[in-house]
């Protein structure tokens, strides 16, 4: 017999079993977070019961939720109540924000056995790792007392880095109270939708804010018209059968590009839209993340727009000032706020800088990362002079007051065919030739946006300027 | 005090099998048990060590002396059983030896930390199986006859799997077991043993196409009624081991290929004709949609798999309770949890090298039969350890085989013991040969 055989099969098991080995190594390693905070592993409770769920900060240190061992029970505090309600989270009766994002660490602790031993002397569990987060207090704050009574949504970025600084949905919850208020919470046929984070998960129609998309289409498609670019605004346009309308029927004139978009004219809008290539313009709304998972680890919904061979006049009037079936999410807009602002780069938005132990070592830190380039650094230019002509002489007029520099698009988007209500939004940056901050509003059935979308984003630009100044100070 | 004794024995008991293993690849890098020896007296030291510290965490974390009647008795009868083996088959291969002891330790501590009972159990038929495994390595040395009964060994094969699938009551779904006065017991462990000697009794000497027909239609009875038993597992083993013999044997690489591809379409045939086979392959495939169902095992075997790190939680500081069977098919999930997966890795190096020490020495016998038995006997445990371990963790799908030694199961055990016992066998035949022609050589001028 020959010795070739027996040494192949040696060779082809000893190969197998390196294969596996190093899988189940990888694997195990790569997925222990979402294995652990599968609902299936019973290892959560058996963390729990040896550690106690570690706090959640702000960017300053802020403690935005930690547990309190009082009379032989823990409870989860949430210091500023409603709030941080959707971006926090809560962590019982399921979980959510970055309660429900940064669980695994939460639930685990990294303390040395020098601690563990002085925590197991006094009788309490070890401290579970904290959380340190992007979110700024005072903007928070601000977004939150802004946004006052009305649905909606409120999110500030750093366009640069993508840094979630604030996030605000409305209606809310208190967190402090979920486990007394679950049953109202989740009864009330479903009408009830304060769990709902409109700022990642709610679909509105965009309005007037898509016409920064539509821009961007027509400057690629014409660029060598975009000057000479004239239309006259009899208040409303029409093909055929077809038309639209400008807000409340306002008649614009004669307009040039710049001031079709600082205006907001949808009839010159409606006319740039009906000339746009049907499939460029699909390439262009897949690229910058139309139905398609937005780049976040937070639960979002995908923003929907059709255009295609068999979109009609009418559909593309529609779509190009951001009305008929259109849907975005509210931060969808605000990354492409961002993109605009960094010079087109999509950067990955995120909410949890680190993760720290009990003692302050540092155990998992997140570093800013791009998604991929949503448009051409030139087209970022001239879509930022067009959005600085918002505020200087157009519908954003509200924020020229302002001790900074700012840019930005309204929206007044109708929502029902029965009504002239409209959704009241804005998006838009500052300082408008160095843009640090980004703040995209939505406010359910408020009115115009430039009425009540623009001031809420200066109260909360406002804070971000006061604390940038102090900070210089 | 208990704090700093349990975590810290952690990364000790880690530490000492990491050792264990490297001088386990040591030792097969030498050539000749007598090189060996200094290694192998280290390897008995790091051993016993891992036992001890083993221990200490279990009691440190239970505070449950009762524990320390387990520790003496198995310290008593793995150390017996070593100097015994020494003393009695001075040319046996120790490697094997202490590696059977090492894994029937590591499945008697993680067993007793699932149920006490049935560590007990597994201990004493452990010990049992060990008291007569003696006797092989003699009795196969002895009988020469025993190489040419391959008609028996077929039809007591045949006949005993095939009176399991007309009598055996079901148990899961598959048909496995005899049940005499209530010890169960699994006939396809045993005949595993069997079907090796009769591969290799009719493969030994002459390869013509008869005696590769025979084997290969002998081989398909055994598959085929395992396979109808729904022992999906069992016949697996006995095609791959069936196979690799041949190729071993005839070192045709033509047979090795149509028989993967007869294998491949039969597997192709299985999965349409078959819906359990279906569901596990599904279950495989995305245990998460299923987690509910057929998914389950799987899925909490990964969870324990991914929650013990590198270092592990420590012993009874998992829920390795959570994954079903974890006794039987999960061991090393329960092992990964709380040992760490540098433990679980290292303890399956181990496996691997007591597969290529008999490989070695199949290698280097001269004898046909015995050559053929000893790659029939690494092929069959190396493989079952595959299967085990990789349906464990979502590399292949999960088909319900037990960790040889390690898993709790009386018939597993002890056909382990009983193949290693065989083994030792070759060798005291591979020995003896080598003895001849140093004699023949001194005889020449």
């Amino acid at each position: 017999m020959k010795r070739a055989p027996i040494i192949a099969t040696a060779a082809f098991f000893s190969v197998l079993f390196v294969a596996m080995l190093v899988y189940i190594c990888y694997y195990a390693y790569t997925n222990r977070v979402a294995l652990t905070d599968n609902s299936y592993n019973g290892r959560q409770q058996l963390l729990l019961a040896q550690n106690s769920r570690g706090e959640i900060r702000a960017a300053d240190g802020t403690v935005l939720a930690y547990t309190s061992n009082g009379q032989d029970k823990e409870t989860r505090v949430y210091p500023f109540g409603r709030t941080f309600a959707h971006i926090v989270g809560y962590a019982s009766h399921g979980r959510m924000g970055v309660e429900s994002l940064s669980n695994y660490y939460l639930i685990h602790t990294s303390v040395d056995l020098h601690d563990k031993l002085e925590a197991e002397l006094e009788g309490e569990k070890y401290p579970g790792d904290s959380v340190v987060t992007t979110l700024d207090v005072s903007l928070q704050e601000a977004a939150y007392e802004a946004l006052s009574a009305y649905r909606g949504a409120v999110i500030a970025t750093d366009p640069r880095t993508g840094r979630i600084l604030a996030m605000v949905s409305k209606p809310d919850f208190d967190p402090n109270r979920i486990g007394e208020e679950w049953n109202e919470i989740i009864s009330a046929d479903g009408r009830n939708t304060c769990l709902l984070n409109r700022a990642t998960q709610g679909l509105y129609p965009p309005g007037s804010t898509f016409k920064i998309i539509t821009a961007l289409e027509y400057l690629r498609e014409h660029p060598e018209e975009v000057d000479s670019y004239h239309f006259n605004c009899t208040g409303h346009f029409s093909v055929g059968e077809d038309g639209i309308q400008c807000f409340h029927g306002q008649v614009h004139g004669q307009v040039d590009f710049a001031s079709s978009f600082a205006r907001s004219c949808n009839s010159s809008f409606a006319n740039i839209g009906i000339g746009l290539d049907h499939a460029s313009m699909a390439k262009t709304l897949q690229s910058l993340g139309f139905d398609r998972e937005l780049p976040i680890d937070l639960p979002s919904s995908k923003s929907h727009a059709v255009c295609n061979e068999l979109s009609t006049t009418a559909d593309m009037m529609q779509l190009s000032i951001g009305q008929g079936t259109t849907g975005m999410s509210p931060l969808h807009l605000n990354l492409i706020t961002c993109a605009i602002a960094n010079g087109g780069e999509l950067m990955r938005p995120y909410v949890v800088s680190s993760v720290v132990s009990e003692e302050g070592k540092e155990i998992v830190s997140y570093h800013p990362s791009g998604a991929g380039r949503l448009m051409r650094a030139e087209e970022a230019v001239a879509l930022r002079t067009l959005m600085e002509g918002v505020v200087q002489n157009g519908t954003g007029k509200v924020l020229k007051e302002a001790a900074y520099t700012a840019a930005g698009k309204t929206g007044s988007a109708e929502f029902s065919s029965l009504t002239t209500d409209s959704h009241a939004w804005f998006t838009g940056y500052a300082p408008a030739e160095d843009p640090q901050i980004c703040v995209t509003v939505i406010m359910e059935n408020a009115g115009s946006g430039g009425e009540y979308a623009v001031p809420v984003a200066k109260r909360v630009l406002d804070a971000w300027y006061n604390e940038s100044e102090a900070g210089e100070e | 005090m208990r704090l700093y004794v349990t975590e810290l024995s952690r990364y000790v008991i880690a530490g000492l099998m990491l050792v264990y293993t490297v001088l386990s690849f040591l030792i097969l890098k030498l050539s000749g048990e007598r090189k060996r020896s200094g290694l192998y007296a280290v390897q008995i030291v790091v051993l016993f060590a891992t036992q001890i510290a083993c221990y200490v965490q279990i009691i440190a974390k239970t505070g449950s002396i009762n524990y320390l009647f387990l520790f003496a008795f198995q310290i008593v009868i793995l150390f017996a059983t070593i100097t015994l083996f020494r003393m009695l088959y001075p040319d046996g291969n120790r490697l094997v030896i202490h590696h059977m002891c090492m894994l029937l330790m590591i499945g008697m501590v993680m067993v007793s930390r699932i149920s006490y009972d049935k560590a007990v159990r597994q201990f004493v038929i452990a010990a049992g199986s060990t008291v007569i495994a003696f006797a092989i390595p003699e009795i196969f040395y002895r009988l020469a006859f025993l190489k040419h009964l391959w008609p028996v060994y077929a039809l007591f094969g045949i006949g005993a799997l095939g009176a399991v699938l007309i009598l055996g009551r079901v148990v899961h779904g598959s048909k496995l077991n005899y049940t005499i006065g209530g010890l169960t017991f699994q006939p396809s462990e045993l005949i595993k043993i069997v079907f090796i000697l009769c591969i290799a009794s009719l493969l030994q000497e002459r390869q013509d196409l008869l005696r590769v027909a025979l084997a290969t239609v002998l081989a398909a009875a055994h598959v085929l009624i395992l396979v109808y038993s729904r022992d999906l597992g069992s016949a697996l083993i006995f095609f791959v081991t069936y196979l690799t013999m041949l190729f071993i044997a005839t070192a045709n690489v033509w047979y090795l290929f149509s028989g993967i591809g007869a294998g491949a379409l039969a597997s192709v045939v299985a999965y349409r004709l078959f819906p359990h086979i279906r569901t596990r392959v599904q279950a495989w495939r995305d245990p998460w949609s299923q987690i509910d169902g057929a998914g389950y095992q799987v899925a909490q075997s990964l969870f324990g798999i991914s929650s013990g790190g590198a270092f592990g939680l420590g012993l009874y500081g998992g829920a390795p309770g959570d994954i079903p069977y974890v006794e039987r098919d999960s061991i090393f999930s329960a092992i990964a949890e709380e040992l760490g997966l540098v433990f679980a890795v290292c303890m399956i190096l181990v496996c691997v090298s007591c597969f290529l020490m008999i490989l070695w020495e199949a290698e280097r016998v001269q004898d046909g039969f015995c050559r053929l038995v000893a790659a029939g006997i690494g092929v069959t445990y190396v493989f079952q350890v595959f299967l085990t371990v990789g349906g464990g963790t979502k590399f292949i799908p999960l088909t319900g085989v037990t960790l040889p030694l390690v898993s709790y199961g009386g018939t597993s055990v002890l056909v382990t013991i009983w193949m290693f016992a065989l083994f030792e066998g070759v060798c005291l035949v591979g020995t003896d040969e080598r003895y001849q022609q140093y004699l023949t050589r001194m005889e020449e001028p």
